[in-house]
């Protein structure tokens, strides 16, 4: 038994002959991992079907229900995307509000940023659901506000503030030189906030921007504790529909967290993959 | 003292209209304070645990092991990408109910874990997914360096990692993790969806009961505002005391 038996224990490491050492691969899913997950399902779930013949096994339920469920998707997705929409522009006037020169301007900007960043997304979409009206009247119009309508702007608000801090930062991290050079050149501070500083954060702030709104995404959901007909509610009353089986629980919310993940994890890798494209710069 | 304090919130409800009733009937209170204290017990334990299984996958994430490597990464790459709600939904209903049930002396069926013990187990998963990318990050800032001196001085991987690597990395990922960890304390809010009676849950009562939405709505934004602030002066304190001298400003 030689002394730098890496079996042994109690052997120095120092002792051992030199190796390099490898580095972890990063975690990336690859389409054998999606085949092999299918086949473990398709092998899997119908050993569940033991509740008789006439239940259906859970995975032909799942099937039975998709087209339904992934509507319900769809507007989760739309929920999303028009939140993230309203959410980015006014963050953006927050953000440069933040950066204005008025101290006024900046220190109110500044806590209405704080208080929406730091209260939990659902306690404001309470806020924003049960003290936002049902109708509002603009000169004598009424005008109906549906829950969903009242939810996006909910989630919006975080949006707001989380894209509101973005900006700062990306302006912040903008040289100084780049601010005297515009000055020197005759620029107006408004000239060159919107012509010079901004151009050159747009690609800092992708990144950040599209976490975001992967995070928006997933808390679309949280939509349907306050009652509106998503994703999620949809797959309750699925799951009632077939009779309220314990054993259905893990298959139909399997498939709500399926969806989630095939729609998410392609921004995450993007975003990754920006990340590290600008960051080499 | 204190019958002043409902005194004087009882003479704002007569003059003014804003019913704080949790400032003077003393059974809203009481349901207010144990649903902070839900919120606190959920929030401490959440934390605890996801910070250990942050610092024991980020272990096993630069371990020789293949399997267990591709394991943590898994698990990471779905609790990152899928939503928390979903997540509580999919343990507490799916999980919750293929477990065999517990019986008692008296015959009762209950359930092997509540639904608070449901919460703190997705809520620790959810937050340490991110948590383990977070100390990683913290671990590849280590110097190669110090790793070989410290095996050079004869220690084993385990011990060179916690007494060398995990108190270097913590110090470096400490702003990370201070966003994750506040980010966790809002997310205790989900644990409302399966009745868990938390700081939302109990106020969401009091509103439905004494018809003062709004009111309530105040207390409960200026509850988290609180409680995310001693959070933050907290892990400030923190990061002021794991200081390494010399690094930084």
């Amino acid at each position: 038994m030689s002394a730098a038996d890496p079996q042994r224990p109690g052997t120095l490491p120092v002792l051992l002959p030199f190796a390099l050492s490898r580095t972890p691969a990063p975690a990336r899913l690859r389409p054998v991992h999606g085949w092999l997950l299918c086949g473990l399902a398709a092998l899997a779930l119908p050993a569940w079907a033991q509740g008789g013949a006439a239940a259906l096994s859970p995975l032909e339920v799942v099937i039975r229900w998709v087209p339904l469920l992934l509507t319900g998707f769809a507007f989760n997705v739309a929920i999303s995307l028009v939140a993230m929409a309203i959410g980015t522009l006014a963050g953006l006037g927050l953000g440069l509000a933040m950066l204005a020169e008025s101290r006024w301007v900046s220190g109110l900007a500044w806590c209405v940023t704080q208080v929406f960043r730091n209260v939990p997304w659902l306690v404001l979409l309470f806020f924003v659901m049960f003290l936002v009206p049902f109708q509002i009247t603009v000169l004598g119009v009424r005008v109906p506000l549906p829950d969903w309508l009242k939810a996006t702007f909910g989630f919006s608000l975080p949006v707001m503030a989380n894209v509101a801090e973005i900006v700062r930062g990306a302006v912040r991290s903008v040289p100084n030189t780049q601010w005297e050079a515009a000055e020197s050149l005759a620029f107006t501070r408004r000239q060159t906030l919107w012509r010079i500083i901004l151009p050159q954060c747009v690609k800092r702030m992708l990144p950040p921007w599209m976490n975001v709104y992967s995070l928006i995404a997933m808390a679309t959901v949280q939509a349907s504790i306050v009652g509106v007909t998503e994703m999620l509610t949809l797959t309750a009353q699925v799951h009632a529909a077939e009779g309220g089986r314990p054993e259905l629980f893990a298959p139909l919310y399997g498939f709500a967290l399926l969806c989630f993940f095939l729609y998410c994890y392609p921004i995450d890798r993007l975003t990754a993959r920006l990340e590290r494209r600008f960051e080499t710069r | 003292m204190i019958e002043a304090i409902q005194e004087w919130f009882r003479h704002l409800y007569e003059t003014t209209g804003f019913n704080f009733t949790v400032f003077y009937d003393p059974y809203d209170w009481d349901r207010y304070v144990a649903g902070l204290r839900t919120t606190l017990l959920l929030a401490v334990a959440t934390i605890l645990a996801s910070l250990v299984i942050g610092a024991v996958g980020a272990l096993l994430q630069s371990g020789p092991s293949r399997l267990l490597r591709g394991l943590v990464n898994g698990f990471v790459v779905v609790f990152r990408n899928t939503p928390p709600l979903v997540q509580i939904f999919f343990f507490y209903f799916g999980l919750g109910t293929l477990l065999p049930d517990l019986r008692t002396a008296d015959g009762l069926r209950v359930p092997i874990l509540t639904n608070v013990q449901w919460a703190i187990v997705s809520l620790s998963l959810f937050a340490g997914a991110f948590n383990v990318e977070i100390f990683r990050s913290g671990i590849e800032a280590v110097p190669k360096t110090t790793i070989e001196a410290a095996e050079a001085l004869g220690y084993t991987r385990l011990k060179a990692y916690r007494h060398i690597v995990l108190p270097l990395a913590l110090r470096v990922c400490l702003p990370a993790l201070n966003n994750n960890l506040i980010n966790l304390l809002k997310t205790t809010t989900l644990a409302y969806a399966i009745a868990v009676p938390e700081t939302l849950y109990a106020v969401k009562q009091i509103w439905s009961e004494s018809q003062n939405v709004l009111e309530m709505m105040l207390v409960l934004l200026a509850t988290y505002a609180v409680l995310v602030g001693v959070l933050v002066w907290i892990m400030h304190r923190w990061e002021r005391a794991l200081r390494i001298p010399g690094y930084g400003r």
